[in-house]
């Protein structure tokens, strides 16, 4: 018996496309799992040989900073190969395709291909040609689901419990693949979410999804526990969804005028990268009383050890499921 | 602080906004009116000085006009906000509401905050400033619509260009609705209007004059109704024209959707035969339509379904109206013939009263949120006397506008403002003007 067959399995798919498809017992599984990785990652010995002769591969087709890092960081800790391949060095550009550039991949016999794309699928359609496990590190305007995974183990590190909170994602959530994934982790679990954003950014049907909507930061934010600000795709945004990042500051930036609104002691949370001055004031942002931000990077680290560590348990021991 | 009083005594008062009409009088107390109503003040001194005797004419709310044109900022030969404050009281005009396609165009909080600092030195009307939809009118991005309406504009319009860009109309309707602010609309097909100068018919064919059909009003009526379903925004089309989109408008009132529309004052007394032999003064946007579409608007007056009244006040220098047809510039002054034009209505069509001055004072008021526009307690004391009777022909020289293009020169009418106040002062009185 291998190690990574005698601990019990926490995802029945293969892959981690979304939190749509997952139970709240997975949801639940994985966030205590990553408590483990919390814990291991304030050690002094951070490192872990579960995934020692595994090769995780990070395909990044759009920049990050943060998540490829995190990712890459979470496989060398459990001891994993990790390989980064991103789009400016890859053949896509020289007019390869998707399919493609996996399968080249695929043929180097990776256990864990994680990937990042432009467009909204690509994840799933890469999961069901390649045959090692798939994450989603984001795709397109989709789902994001590690970053979900990741706020709501840093507010239930906070909060003890996800029922009766009420928790408001403010911005730019038509294009948001983060507010997609928390939407569905929130209202699985039992929290309350409200979107709040000028309607050009609201997406349409939103209330199909079983959450509140309003334009308004002042109304929107009265009793909220937890306020998740988006960040504003600037190179995208301006001219076309709101007219200048000045007005869009004046009314939907968050101050602390907006955040006096919310329930006392309510808690402030950003993916990431920021943009000060935009979608949030640097006053809100850096005081350490009200901001989980920091936090949230290093829940990240944990999460995505604990989203590899579950996926290595339906990995064959001997190799690769061929 | 002593209390400055002014009564009205021995009026005809009709105030649409209650459906009042009545003999009766009014009080003014520092600036706002403090009572009004029926067989108010039948007894009071004549002769006191703080007495205004209305002598049986007509009291009504000072005209609202949502569509007007200055050249103030840019073009100040043409007119500025105090010359057409000047016109606007001869007119029995309270308060203007301005359009942004001036040089700069008013597309941001400071032109905003200029437009309603200078009319507050030299106007002697409210004037409100519409800001730009789109930046530099280009139909291209938004304007900073939050910003601009806490500047002062109190609707967003490109004046008088149709957005082409479904994609950035919807985007600004959706931002629009965001702030639950007006949007004025104009409907012309870009494409279809361009380099076109009168109506399509039997009668721009024998003037040879390149024409654009009434089509190219309706299809963007339509089009536009389609996008307010989509975002909810408050729309309002600016002026229209013709049959066709008066019905799509109704049809789409009745759906529950939150439109509205006007109409100018030339379109409702003018028709495509009026534009005679090449008669400059008569080009105007949209073109005058034929006798059926007129007669099918003054109907939409009459029966409420067209729900304002405007000038269309636009002010041309002789020299870009003293050119060949196609070349001249498109635009009538109306700020004087507006009341004159709706009264004729009145006479001559049996349109009520009580109709005509709604779409001039109420209706505006209310789909612009302004507090005026009606005779309650505690409304401004803007207020017009008016002899609905009073015969006249019309001479552009005694007119008060910088310029002189009327389409009505030499028109006989039948009733016009008699005296004008704006916050219960006077601001204009015709026999004090007359003597001048």
């Amino acid at each position: 018996m291998s190690p990574a067959t005698a601990v019990p399995p926490i995802l029945k798919s293969n892959h981690l496309l979304g939190i749509e498809g997952l139970s709240v017992a997975e949801i639940t599984s994985l966030l205590d799992l990553a408590e483990e990785y919390v814990a291991l990652g304030r050690a002094k010995e951070k490192k872990s040989p579960l995934l020692k002769g595994r090769t995780v591969i990070n395909l990044f087709f759009e920049p990050s900073t943060r998540t490829q890092s995190s990712f890459e960081l979470a496989g060398k800790r459990l001891g994993a190969d990790v390989m980064n391949m991103s789009v400016r060095t890859s053949s896509v550009t020289k007019g390869e395709t998707l399919i493609d550039t996996a399968t080249t991949l695929n043929a180097m016999r990776p256990d864990i291909l994680i990937v990042r794309h432009q467009d909204s699928g690509a994840a799933e359609m890469l999961a069901r040609k390649l045959d090692c496990c798939v994450v989603n590190a984001g795709d397109g305007s989709h789902e994001h689901p590690t970053q979900a995974l990741l706020d709501a183990l840093t507010i239930r590190r906070r909060r003890r419990s996800f029922e009766g909170l009420t928790i408001a994602i403010c911005g730019d959530v038509a294009h948001s693949r983060v507010a997609r994934s928390n939407i569905h982790l929130f209202s699985k679990v039992g929290a309350r979410v409200r979107l709040i954003a000028p309607k050009t950014l609201l997406p349409v049907a939103a209330d199909r999804y079983g959450v509140e909507t309003y334009t308004d930061m002042y109304e929107g934010l009265k009793g909220v526990d937890i306020v998740m600000m988006l960040r504003l795709q600037l190179e995208r945004m301006t001219g076309a969804f709101i007219p200048s990042t000045r007005e869009y500051f004046r009314y939907w930036g968050l101050d602390r005028d907006k955040l006096a609104h919310a329930k006392p002691g309510a808690l402030v949370m950003h993916p990431g990268p920021m943009n000060r001055g935009v979608e949030i004031d640097s006053a809100v942002a850096d005081d350490i009383e009200v901001s989980l931000i920091h936090e949230q990077v290093e829940m990240g680290v944990a999460i995505r050890m604990a989203v590899l560590d579950a996926l290595s348990r339906g990995l064959c021991a001997e190799g690769r499921n061929v | 602080m002593s209390t400055r009083r002014t009564v009205f005594c021995n009026a005809r008062l009709i105030d649409p906004a209650s459906g009042l009409d009545a003999k009766g009088g009014l009080m003014v107390e520092n600036g706002k009116i403090a009572d009004v109503g029926g067989r108010l003040f039948g007894d009071v001194d004549r002769n006191d000085p703080e007495v205004i005797d209305c002598k049986g004419l007509i009291l009504a709310p000072g005209l609202i006009d949502m569509r007007v044109f200055t050249g103030e900022p840019g073009s100040e030969h043409r007119e500025t906000l105090e010359s057409a404050s000047r016109a606007a009281v001869a007119g029995g005009v309270t308060t203007i509401i301005v359009m942004p396609n001036t040089d700069p165009v008013i597309d941001e909080p400071s032109l905003v905050d200029f437009i309603r600092r200078r009319a507050e030195a030299t106007a002697r009307v409210r004037v409100l400033p519409m800001a730009a939809l789109t930046r530099h009118l280009k139909g291209e991005v938004m304007t900073e619509m939050g910003l601009l309406k806490e500047a002062g504009a109190v609707a967003f319009t490109d004046a008088d260009r149709t957005l082409s860009n479904t994609r950035v109309l919807r985007r600004a309707l959706a931002y629009a609705s965001t702030f639950g602010t007006l949007v004025v609309g104009h409907a012309e097909d870009p494409d279809l209007t361009a380099g076109t100068a009168v109506n399509e018919g039997e009668y721009a064919t024998r003037l040879g004059l390149p024409a654009v059909p009434a089509a190219a009003e309706v299809m963007i009526v339509e089009r536009d109704i389609r996008l307010v379903e989509l975002t909810g925004a408050r729309y309002h089309f600016g002026q229209i024209s013709c049959r066709a989109s008066l019905q799509a408008i109704t049809d789409a009132k009745a759906r529950g959707l939150p439109i509205t529309c006007g109409i100018s004052a030339q379109h409702l007394a003018l028709n495509e035969l009026d534009v005679g032999p090449y008669y400059t003064f008569m080009k105007v946007k949209p073109p005058l339509r034929s006798e059926a579409d007129r007669a099918a608007m003054v109907d939409g007056v009459a029966s409420g379904a067209i729900d304002v009244i405007v000038s269309s006040h636009d002010p041309q220098a002789a020299d870009t109206k003293r050119q060949p047809f196609t070349q001249a510039a498109f635009g009538a002054i109306g700020l004087e013939t507006l009341l004159p034009v709706a009264l004729g209505l009145h006479h001559s069509a049996g349109v009520p009263l009580g109709r005509l001055l709604g779409a001039l004072t109420s209706a505006p008021a209310s789909i612009l949120g302004l507090p005026g526009g009606r005779l309650a307690k505690g409304a401004p004391a803007d207020l017009v006397l008016i002899d609905p009777d009073h015969p006249f022909l019309l001479d552009p020289d005694k007119l008060h506008s910088r310029a002189r293009n009327t389409p009505f020169e030499g028109r006989k009418f039948q009733g016009l403002a008699v005296r004008t106040f704006v916050g219960g002062e006077t601001v204009f009185d015709r026999s004090a003007d007359e003597a001048r």
